[in-house]
Order: structure tokens, then C-alpha cells, then sequence
């Protein structure tokens, strides 16, 4: 019973211990994040099989959704998600940086304190709210004064025809406000962890705020806002409930940004309670399992990045 | 014009145009808050509201008393499975966190994060709903769970970390053992910290639609039994905004309205208990 533990933190290493039977057990608690998301991924795997086995490779560049025939394919689910999540981050990422820099100024810290709170609090807002508000009023204010404007004047290039309400296009909107608020808090603390001596020299050799926050501070932080980017993009691309609520729900390749389309997760949001016959619902599986597979891809890239990061931070600074 | 008044005038400029852009950013976010309760106000100003439940579309008084009974009881039976083992579990990683299997836990949480809350619905729906025939509020709450167990294991292991390591050497120094240091003397100096993380996977959770759609799945009368099909706001907000009548519409709003003070509400507590924390560890 005797036996001595040797562990690396230097504490436990003094006396003779029994074997540590609370480390034992908080250990193997712990075990339950990274078994979830295995069983996850398993469970998943498991109950998409019937697709599998009947559609193969094809279900990934398949365009048909017949419930009827049973005939099914993903790619204008891919398509959906890719390209809102993409078009989201175009939009939010200048925008989000610039409120990053700004937030990040070391002066006015009152002010710029609250701001701060109030952009981390209207990341906990819930996405039915966020989707709500975009059915309502930021989807009909979009077509009004965003896409029927452009589609009159440009409306000769055809993915900038034919506007509707329910679009691509107003998705990827609410989408970018959405993880607007994630973006610009994640840059704004990169941008305050790169050392202050850099700044101070470059503000001491002349240059002007411009000069020093483009060439010198956002230089140094891209590593980390570029990490904060593909967080930002993970969650566009599996955010489920506002983009539910106003891409229009229609399975296809949209010709046109203005016009409905779908993404995996709101396939399997609206159709997935209704399914019906096996392989049905394990054609709605597999399209979650495509969704896990990208956004896991996405999320471990980003962690990644984001860690090795904040390394280099610890040792430069 | 000189270069150098070229160069100022430019850095002026571009100033300008991040501090436009700020602006630009803070709009559409106030306009979020502005709609739900402009919008949301008018019928959460109704007693009936809180304490009647669903009513069909033409009969006034309708309230959502069956979601915000419902949100409490899915968000609570999931606090009570994913708080206790996600606060063993950051105990781990802040004590025994150099192991190699730490670093294995601690990726896996971030990941599990920034799963899609749908798949999670989809998984539980295979795991507990498929196997026994019916939607259950209780397969809500394990998916809920699953969401709000890598927020509070990374948050727990925050928060112990951010203790002196005095504290702990002083305990093992009078010979308590390892678990009656962490969870005696270590846990309670953290528990501010501890306390903010579960409020905040709370909060998360609470707002939460996708993964109780097919698992607690809803429905139009109070139930309180776990064993049933359960209303929760989310759910009441995302089904009535998408009806074409008024009455349910604003009904939609109304609850939006309650699910963000309910949110910002929890929220807002647990940042000011944190704050106490970090004083406190300042004193020690």
C-alpha cells in the first residue's frame, strides 16, 4: 500500500503518499468531455449507416431531396452553410477588428468598459432572439433598402437578381451580427496582450496612430485574430435557430445571394421531428454528422492557433 | 501639403473610419435590444402572461406560464448533472492539470464548446428518446448537459487556478490530504469563480432551442413531470414567431422578452461575483 506516488508537482513529492485515490476519481469524471464528444461523433456515425450504405460518396455532391423517391444528397446543404458562414465572416471580420482596435485603447477606459461589457453580454444574447429580430425587422429592412437597390442597379450579374425577404443573403446578415460580438472581444484581448514596448517604439520613431496600429500592433495580433476568425467561422457554420428563421428553406442551389436556400442544420431543425422510413432520418443524420466533421475540423484548427498564440505571447512578453 | 501633415491627416482618417465602424457595429445590437422590448413589453405587461398557459389563437389571456416552468425545470435537472462533474473535472485539470491526459481534456472541452447545439440533439435524440419510444424533458436536460459541461469544467479550472499556491501548501503542510485541500480549503476560496462559471452554462443553456427540439420536444400545457414532453421559452419563441398570427406573434416577443432578462439577468449577477473574486484574490 505503500508504494510512492511521484507526481510532477512538487508538493505531493515530500512524503510517502497511498496511491491518490481523489485524483483517481476527478480524473476519471473529467473523462466525460472528451468521451461525449467521441460518443458523439459515434452515435451519429452509427445511426447514419443506412445512408450510407445507400448513397456512399455520392450523398456529399447529391442536389436531390425527395422524401417520396428516397432519394437524397447534401451538397446544396453544404453549399448553404458554407457559403452563409463565409459571407458572414466577410462582413462582420473589418467590422469587428475595427471595434477590437478601438476597444482596445488604452484611453477613456470607462467608457470604453461599459462598451466592452455591453458587446460581451450581447454575445449571451440567446439566437432565437437574434432570429426573431431578423424575421421581423432586419430581414424586410435588408430587402427594402439592400437587395432591391442593388438588384435594380446591378441585378444584370445574376447571383445579384432577383431579391426575395427570406434570402442567403439576410441569413448570412443576422449571422454576421451574431458573431460580430464574439470577434470583436477575442481581437480586442489579442490586441491588448501584444507588449506595450512595441507600440511605444514605433509611437517614439514618428509614427502616427495609423502607422503604428497597421504596421506594427495589427501585425503582431494576427495570429490570434486570425484564431478568433475561425472560432468565429465554427460558429457560423453550425448556428441553427436564426438561420432558420429567415434563409427560406428551400433545397437548392440559390442561382442568386437574394434568393431562399438551406443549410445542414436547418434541414435537420425543421425536417427531423417529421421524418419518416430509416433511411430518411438517417439522410438527416448524416447531414449532421457532415456538419460535426466540418465544424469539429474548424474548431480544433482555430484552438490550435489560438494556443499557440497565446504561447509565444507568454514568452515574448 | 507636406508629407507629414499627409501622413496626420490620413491617421485622422482612418480613425475616423474605426470609430464609424464601431458604430456601425453597436447599431445593429442595439436595435436587437430596442425591437425585444419595444415589441415585447406590450404583452409581458400582462399578469395573464405569467400565469396562464397556451390558449388557441382569438382567446385573449393566453400566457406562457407552461415554457417559463418548463425552461426552470430542464435548465435545473441539466445544472444538477453537468455542475457537480463539470466542477470535479476543472478540480482535476487545476490540480493534477501537467498530465498529458490533462491536455487531452482541455482540447476536448474547447471542441465540445463549439459543437454545433443541434448535433447534440441529434445525438441525444439516438441515445435516450429512440431507445425509449417518447420525447422526454429529461433528454432536454442531458443535452443541455452535454452543452454546459465543457463551460463549467474551463471555467472551475480558472477559477482554482487563479488561487495562491500558499493556500494549498499550507494545508498539505498540516497534513490534510489532497482531496480535503481541494475541496475544503481550495474550493470555497474559489467558489466565486466556480459559482460564475455554472451561472453562465446556465444562462447558455437556458437560451438554448436546437437540441430540445427533438428531446424535450414541447407542449401547450404545464407539465411537470420530467418523464414528459415540456415547453421551455426558447422553443415558445421559435414556434409562435413563425405562425401567422398576431396574437401568437406577440406572444413570441413577449417571451424573447423574458428569455433576455432572464439571460442578461444571470449574466449580469455572475460578472458582479466575479468581480468580488478577483478582489478577494488580490487580498490574499
Amino acid at each position: 500500500m505503500t508504494t510512492a506516488v511521484t507526481t510532477r508537482t512538487a508538493v505531493t513529492g515530500i512524503a510517502k503518499h497511498p496511491p491518490d485515490r481523489f485524483r483517481t476519481l476527478t480524473g476519471a469524471v473529467a473523462t466525460f468531455a472528451p468521451a461525449a464528444l467521441v460518443l458523439i461523433t459515434l452515435i451519429l456515425l452509427q445511426g447514419a449507416v443506412p445512408a450510407i450504405r445507400q448513397f456512399g460518396f455520392g450523398f456529399l455532391v447529391g442536389r436531390a431531396w425527395n422524401p417520396v423517391t428516397e432519394n437524397f444528397g447534401a451538397l446544396p446543404a453544404i453549399f448553404g452553410t458554407v457559403s452563409t458562414a463565409f459571407l458572414a465572416l466577410a462582413l462582420a471580420l473589418p467590422v469587428g477588428v475595427a471595434v477590437a482596435v478601438i476597444l482596445a485603447e488604452p484611453s477613456h477606459t470607462t467608457i470604453r468598459g461599459i462598451m466592452g461589457t455591453g458587446i460581451e453580454l450581447l454575445a449571451a444574447i440567446p439566437s432565437v432572439v437574434y432570429g426573431i429580430w431578423a424575421l421581423y425587422v432586419l430581414a424586410p429592412w435588408s430587402f427594402q433598402h439592400l437587395e432591391v437597390p442593388i438588384s435594380a442597379r446591378v441585378g444584370f450579374i445574376g447571383w445579384l437578381s432577383e431579391p426575395a425577404v427570406r434570402s442567403l443573403f439576410n441569413a448570412s446578415l443576422v449571422l454576421a451580427v451574431m458573431i460580430l460580438p464574439t470577434l470583436a472581444a477575442i481581437s480586442r484581448d489579442v490586441i491588448r496582450a501584444v507588449p506595450r514596448g512595441l507600440k511605444e517604439n514605433a509611437v517614439a520613431l514618428g509614427a502616427t496612430w495609423w502607422e503604428t496600429t497597421w504596421r506594427v500592433i495589427l501585425p503582431s495580433a494576427r495570429p490570434g485574430i486570425f484564431g478568433a476568425t475561425i472560432l468565429a467561422l465554427g460558429r457560423a457554420l453550425g448556428e441553427t435557430i436564426a438561420v432558420t428563421m429567415v434563409i427560406g428553406n428551400r433545397f437548392e442551389i440559390p442561382p442568386s445571394v437574394f434568393q431562399p436556400a438551406y443549410t445542414l442544420a436547418s434541414v435537420i431543425a425543421n425536417e427531423f421531428t417529421e421524418a419518416t422510413g430509416t433511411v430518411y432520418t438517417a439522410a438527416l443524420v448524416e447531414l449532421g454528422l457532415v456538419l460535426i466533421f466540418v465544424t469539429l475540423t474548424v474548431n480544433v484548427i482555430a484552438l490550435l492557433l489560438v494556443r499557440s498564440v497565446s504561447r509565444e505571447t507568454r514568452i515574448t512578453a | 501639403m507636406n508629407r507629414n501633415a499627409r501622413r496626420r491627416l490620413a491617421s485622422r482618417g482612418w480613425l475616423a473610419l474605426m470609430y464609424g465602424l464601431t458604430v456601425v457595429a453597436l447599431i445593429p445590437l442595439g436595435l436587437v435590444l430596442w425591437f425585444t422590448v419595444t415589441k415585447g413589453l406590450p404583452p409581458a405587461l400582462n399578469v395573464d402572461f405569467f400565469v396562464n398557459t397556451f390558449r388557441p389563437v382569438g382567446v385573449p389571456g393566453a400566457g406562457i406560464r407552461h415554457a417559463i416552468f418548463g425552461t426552470a425545470i430542464i435548465v435545473g435537472l441539466a445544472s444538477a448533472m453537468a455542475v457537480p462533474v463539470g466542477i470535479l473535472g476543472g478540480i482535476y485539470l487545476a490540480e493534477y492539470g501537467i498530465a498529458r491526459y490533462a491536455s487531452w481534456v482541455r482540447l476536448a472541452s474547447d471542441v465540445l464548446v463549439g459543437t454545433p447545439s443541434i448535433a447534440i440533439g441529434l445525438f441525444v435524440y439516438a441515445l435516450l428518446v429512440a431507445p425509449l419510444h417518447h420525447f422526454s424533458a429529461f433528454s432536454g436536460s442531458v443535452a443541455l448537459a452535454v452543452l454546459m459541461l465543457p463551460i463549467v469544467i474551463r471555467t472551475t479550472e480558472g477559477a482554482v487556478a487563479l488561487i495562491p499556491n500558499g493556500l494549498r501548501e499550507s494545508g498539505l503542510a498540516l497534513g490534510l490530504p489532497r482531496w480535503r485541500v481541494s475541496l475544503q480549503l481550495i474550493l470555497p476560496a474559489a467558489a466565486p469563480g466556480v459559482i460564475t462559471g455554472a451561472l453562465l452554462s446556465m444562462a447558455r443553456a437556458a437560451g438554448e432551442t436546437a437540441p430540445l427540439l427533438f428531446t424535450a420536444f414541447g407542449s401547450q400545457i404545464v407539465e411537470l413531470n420530467p418523464n414528459g414532453q415540456m415547453e421551455a421559452l426558447p422553443m415558445t419563441v421559435f414556434h409562435y414567431a413563425l405562425t401567422p398570427y398576431k396574437s401568437l406573434q406577440d406572444q413570441a416577443w413577449g417571451a424573447a422578452l423574458v428569455l433576455v432578462v432572464m439571460v442578461l439577468g444571470i449574466n449580469l449577477i455572475s460578472r458582479w461575483v466575479l468581480r468580488r473574486q478577483i478582489a478577494l484574490a488580490g487580498q490574499m
